[in-house]
């Protein structure tokens, strides 16, 4: 049977909060549960593993950076830098989150189901079968992929249409995928629009489907819907930029 | 070089100066006769209470109104006079001595643990920092520095020291290397409970000045005695650090020797350089300093000036040379040169 | 569409003596430029290609080959000089930023040739380093500022004040941070080996840590820039401290770029990303754009590794270095690395690299001094680097308020490296700035490393003597002992903010 822990964060600071969740984790817990969440940094930071951390309220700045492993999910909304620097694992956001959402992230999820802020999925960057993948389910901000090296960030609009200007400034690997059509007015300097293909289309239905899953929506329309997909122009945006001395 | 000097009577047991000016003219081949001064505890014990002011004033007509402002702004003047004083043929006056006997106000340093000393350091830096003609040499409770540029002899019958009393008598010859005409500048150095003679030169003058600097004492006349002086009020009032571990703080051991201590000595003495690296002392030096409860002595750590410990009766001597000693103490029952890092530590009977 | 410049002037010329040259050839296969080439069984050269590195003037086992800097005169003018007008040429044919690469060219003078150290005479003794212990072990970290003392049950009083992780170097001398990447597995390996033999610490720069440096992971700081490559809970556990960049003193405000053709098969496994991708240091940290979340990352690193391994941060010297450093002194962060505008680099703009950005004697001064007023000082250490040149230069920075010091371009010397600043051409001929297999092996890291160290091992002697010298037997006493200096030539402003006086004072 999966075992259970239950931490109350009730004005706890981050580091012996922290020190709880590590311990219980090395303890064996399969789920920790944790109350009363209210700002504490850091949570799920660098560790490994597979379990799971619910946390109830609103997760503090860095939530699960360097994370390689375990699933976060938070009943609530979540500050600056979810999934900053993170290495695997997956992050689910029952509310929205703030700027800098899956910074420089190298692999596994973020699901946020409401809205993130600015610079969205920024520097997120592939290798080999790692692949970061970053759905919002409601709207981004201004920089959404800026310097994108990597990986997957897909909008889908849920509560209306998409705010992001800017789209993937600096974007030289990876996809940002944007429910409905992007005006190119948005796109930044080095990004390109496609069409979304069949192909692509296979490719982000198994991440649509589980983030619907997630969140309890109806995947199927979600699935089929209309959407833009950008990419790098090319893999070396600064390449003209330059001559030698 | 310099010679030094110190005896404390366990019991306070009063000595006058006379013994002390003998001892110190012993040493006479070690200075220059370009600087000498004592300092004891206990001499003013009419005026126990109050912090006793030596000030050296250069114009006694202007700097002493600047000097009376200040000290009723910070507190109450109980009584004030010239220090009595007989003209010696090879002294050259260049300054009036002074003294205040003066009640600090408490309320103007709230929130302090001592705030009587904190107002009487802050006179201090603020009085001596200023371009007012005025100097002030010792400010402690119940003790007082006299010092002159001129041989021990003539600085002692110029202030008549064989007509003062007390427990504890520091001494310095002074072998002049710069402003040999300054009165200010031959030590003992004091703030107020401690006072500091040293002979030697520390290599570390600007890094421990900066140091004590950053705690909000102010150097004024680029002596090591005035930074140790400060040094020693900063790390025992302010910072807590029971004496013989200030000791260790200033001149600490090596690391090979941290190395091999047991663990939680190890650890102390590796906390110790890691918080009060900068307030290391390294070069050359002997230090004898005291309070009104104790004299201590160290020495570098690499052991590069002399120190000479005797004993007799209630009578703890330090000295440069044992021939200080016995000129005072012809008896003497012991002597002994304690080792680099053996501090010597001298308590007055409570 | 091609310009009317036509051929620019040489700016080497290289020639053979050929009464010397017994067309062995050697230059030849040593030239990674193409300066050489055979032509029968006579060689041929194209001065064109050269840069200077003196791979075959090292290796031409007749001494015949000669090098000669800028053969052909301009009309000599003191405000059109010959690198003003190469620049303009550039420009107006290419219409792109000049990118150069190490360190500053320009020709301003240096404070440290100007500083003047102390010795003992006569009112004390010189300590002799042969017969009295001088020491140089330095540790690095966070330090307390007053001590907490508990009293046992027994009476006995012992110290409750916790110390913070530091790292304990042997003498005052790091290897500065240099990307793998940037540079061969062979010239890292090399210096890693270097750190452990000599009892100090190598950082990784940012390009990850290969696991041909796995074995010397305790001595190697690991590097967390803006662009966060390699970056993972593995890397972070591996390093014996984490350094996060925030500036590099080569190029103040803006990031880096590895070109992708630099991002080998074996670069792109550590740093983590795609072979033949650019790997873009972005210019800011994107999550730090305000200083308050500085502390953020800071304590996000020390979450992570549990509090176990002291965090530096580098900043390049600017304008408001002193209120620069006193902010990342709050930050938590246990030691700040200050990189000088001579700084290195494989590649900067010319523009910043010659003109934005202060001395690092102007920043190291003026950063102690600040952190001493705001009783900061015992909060972090202070490491110097940007041109950190030789022995002397490491005792000045030290007397003028550092730990310790990076050095860098002195390592690569130190391996064989001329300075010729064509690094960004990925064809380094002494196997350092390289990535191509062939000039990799020709450094042998058993060698290259025995030199390093030797290095190391040479400046720590010179600081004993001249702090032996000095009276002064203990590192800590030298720190910020800026009476042991003296100013020479040096203006009075300046002499103010170094807090140095002149000679004769």
């Amino acid at each position: 049977m999966a075992k259970q822990v239950k931490i109350d964060a009730k004005g706890v600071h981050y580091t012996p909060l922290n020190q709880q969740i590590r311990k219980a984790i090395e303890d064996g817990a399969d789920e920790i549960v944790v109350d009363n969440v209210l700002g504490q940094r850091f949570i799920g930071n660098g560790l490994r593993g597979n379990a799971t951390i619910r946390v109830k309220g609103v997760a503090g700045g860095d939530l699960a950076m360097f994370m390689s492993g375990p699933t976060v999910i938070v009943d609530g909304n979540a500050e600056h830098a979810p999934g900053n620097t993170m290495d695997s694992g997956k992050v689910v956001i029952h509310g929205s989150a703030g700027d800098a959402v899956a910074h420089s992230m190298r692999g596994g999820k973020v699901f946020v189901r409401g809205d993130i802020g600015y610079r969205g999925g920024i520097h997120m960057k592939q290798y080999e079968t790692q692949r970061p993948i970053l759905v919002v389910g409601g709207s981004a901000q201004m920089f959404l992929g800026e310097y994108m090296a990597g990986g997957l960030l897909l909008v889908l609009g849920l509560d209306g249409a998409v705010k992001a200007r800017e789209i993937g400034s600096g974007i030289h690997g990876g996809e940002i995928v944007i429910r409905g059509d992007v005006d190119d007015a948005c796109l930044a300097a080095g990004a390109k629009k496609l069409p979304l293909t069949d192909e692509d289309r296979a490719r982000i239905a198994p991440v649509i489907r589980e983030f619907a899953a997630d969140f309890g929506l109806d995947a199927e329309p979600l699935v089929k819907a209309n959407y833009t997909r950008i990419v790098p122009a090319s893999a070396r945006p600064f390449a003209g930029k330059y001559t030698w001395e | 070089m310099c010679g030094i000097f110190g005896v404390m009577d366990k019991r306070r047991q009063m000595m006058d100066g006379s013994g002390i000016r003998e001892a110190l003219s012993m040493m006479n081949e070690r200075g220059s006769g370009e600087g000498a001064g004592y300092v004891a505890y206990g001499i003013y014990p009419d005026y126990r209470d109050c912090y006793a002011l030596h000030v050296f004033f250069d114009k006694a007509c202007e700097s002493k109104a600047v000097v009376d402002a200040t000290l009723e702004q910070w507190g109450t003047i109980e009584c004030d006079e010239a220090i009595p004083t007989c003209d010696q043929p090879n002294l050259k006056a260049n300054c009036t001595p002074w003294r205040y006997f003066f009640r600090p106000d408490a309320s103007l340093a709230p929130g302090s643990a001592s705030p009587e000393k904190d107002v009487v350091t802050n006179l201090v830096m603020q009085i001596n920092a200023g371009a007012n003609g005025a100097e002030i040499v010792s400010s402690g409770k119940n003790v007082g520095v006299f010092k002159a540029s001129g041989w021990p002899e003539d600085v002692a019958d110029y202030y008549r020291i064989e007509d003062y009393e007390g427990y504890i008598w520091l001494a310095h010859n002074r072998y002049a290397t710069s402003n040999p005409d300054l009165w200010e500048r031959p030590d003992p150095f004091n703030l107020h409970d401690w006072s500091v003679v040293e002979n030697g030169k520390t290599t570390t003058y600007g890094a421990n000045r900066r140091y004590v600097e950053s705690f909000g004492y102010n150097c004024s006349t680029g002596t090591d005695s005035e930074v140790i002086a400060y040094l020693i009020d900063l790390l025992t009032r302010k910072h807590g650090l029971e004496i013989d571990l200030a000791i260790r703080a200033l001149a600490p051991s090596y690391w090979d020797e941290i190395d091999r201590m047991p663990e939680a000595e190890q650890k102390l003495n590796r906390a110790l350089r890691f918080a009060y690296g900068s307030a290391t002392m390294n070069g050359p030096f002997t230090v004898v300093a005291a309070n009104p409860d104790m004299m201590i002595g160290f020495t570098d750590r690499g052991k590069l000036r002399p120190m000479v410990v005797g004993e007799c009766g209630d009578r703890l001597y330090i000295a440069s040379e044992e021939t200080a000693i016995r000129a005072m103490e012809p008896c003497v029952e012991s002597i002994t040169r304690p080792a680099a890092g053996e501090p010597v530590i001298g308590r007055v009977a409570p | 569409m091609s310009s009317n410049f036509g051929s620019m002037p040489l700016r080497y010329r290289i020639s053979i003596d050929r009464e010397q040259c017994m067309e062995c050839g050697r230059c030849v296969e040593n030239c990674p430029y193409g300066v050489f080439r055979w032509d029968g069984n006579r060689i041929l050269i194209n001065s064109r290609n050269c840069t200077a590195c003196h791979r075959c003037v090292t290796y031409c086992p007749r001494d015949a080959i000669m090098l000669q800097e800028q053969p052909c005169d301009y009309r000599s003018h003191p405000v059109w000089t010959r690198s003003v007008r190469e620049s303009i040429y550039n420009q107006a044919r290419t219409g792109k930023i000049i990118l150069a690469g190490m360190g500053s060219v320009s020709n301003l003078p240096i404070i440290f040739d100007h500083l003047m150290l102390d010795a003992c005479q006569v009112t004390t003794p010189p300590t002799d380093p042969l017969r009295e212990p001088v020491e140089l072990r330095t540790y690095l970290g966070k330090k307390p500022s007053k001590l907490e003392f508990r009293q046992k049950p027994n009476g006995d009083v012992e110290l409750s004040t916790e110390l913070t992780p530091n790292l304990m170097l042997e003498t005052p001398i790091m290897l500065g941070h240099m990307s793998y990447g940037a540079l061969s597995l062979n010239a890292h390996v090399a210096m890693a080996r270097a750190a452990k033999e000599t009892g100090t610490y190598m950082g990784t720069g940012e390009g990850g840590l290969h696991p041909g440096l796995y074995p010397y992971q305790d001595r190697m700081i690991v590097q967390v820039a803006s662009g966060r490559f390699g970056v993972n809970i593995d890397y972070l556990e591996r390093g014996a401290a984490i350094e996060l960049k925030l500036g590099q003193g080569a190029k103040p405000g803006i990031g880096g770029h590895l070109p992708g053709e630099k991002v080998s098969a074996d670069v792109s496994r550590t740093r983590m990303i795609p072979q033949g991708s650019d790997a873009i240091s972005p210019a800011p940290h994107h999550d730090i754009y305000g200083i308050e979340d500085l502390p953020q990352l800071v304590n996000s690193v020390k979450e992570a590794t549990e509090y176990k391994k002291p965090i530096f941060a580098k900043i390049a010297a600017v304008n408001n270095n002193a209120e620069n450093v006193a902010a990342v002194a709050r930050s938590g962060v246990d030691a700040i690395a200050i990189d000088g505008f001579r700084g290195g680099t494989g590649a900067a703009p010319r523009v910043f690299r010659d003109h934005v950005g202060i001395p690092i004697e102007v920043a190291i001064a003026t950063a102690d001094k600040e952190l001493r007023k705001q009783g900061l000082r015992n909060e972090v250490s202070l490491i110097a680097c940007g041109s950190i040149r030789e022995s002397t230069d490491v005792i000045k920075a030290i007397a003028l308020g550092a730990d310790a010091v990076y050095i860098a371009t002195a390592a690569l010397a130190a391996m064989g490296c001329r300075v010729c600043g064509n690094c960004y051409q990925g064809l380094c001929s002494w196997g350092i700035a390289t990535q191509r297999p062939d000039l990799v092996a020709r450094l042998d890291p058993d060698v290259a490393s025995k030199q390093v160290a030797n290095l190391i091992h040479a400046w720590t002697l010179e600081i004993t003597e001249l702090m032996g010298a000095a009276g002064i037997n203990s590192i800590e006493s030298l720190r910020g002992n800026r009476d042991r200096l003296r100013g020479y030539m040096l203006d009075e402003g300046l002499l103010e903010i170094l807090d140095v006086k002149s000679v004769g004072a």
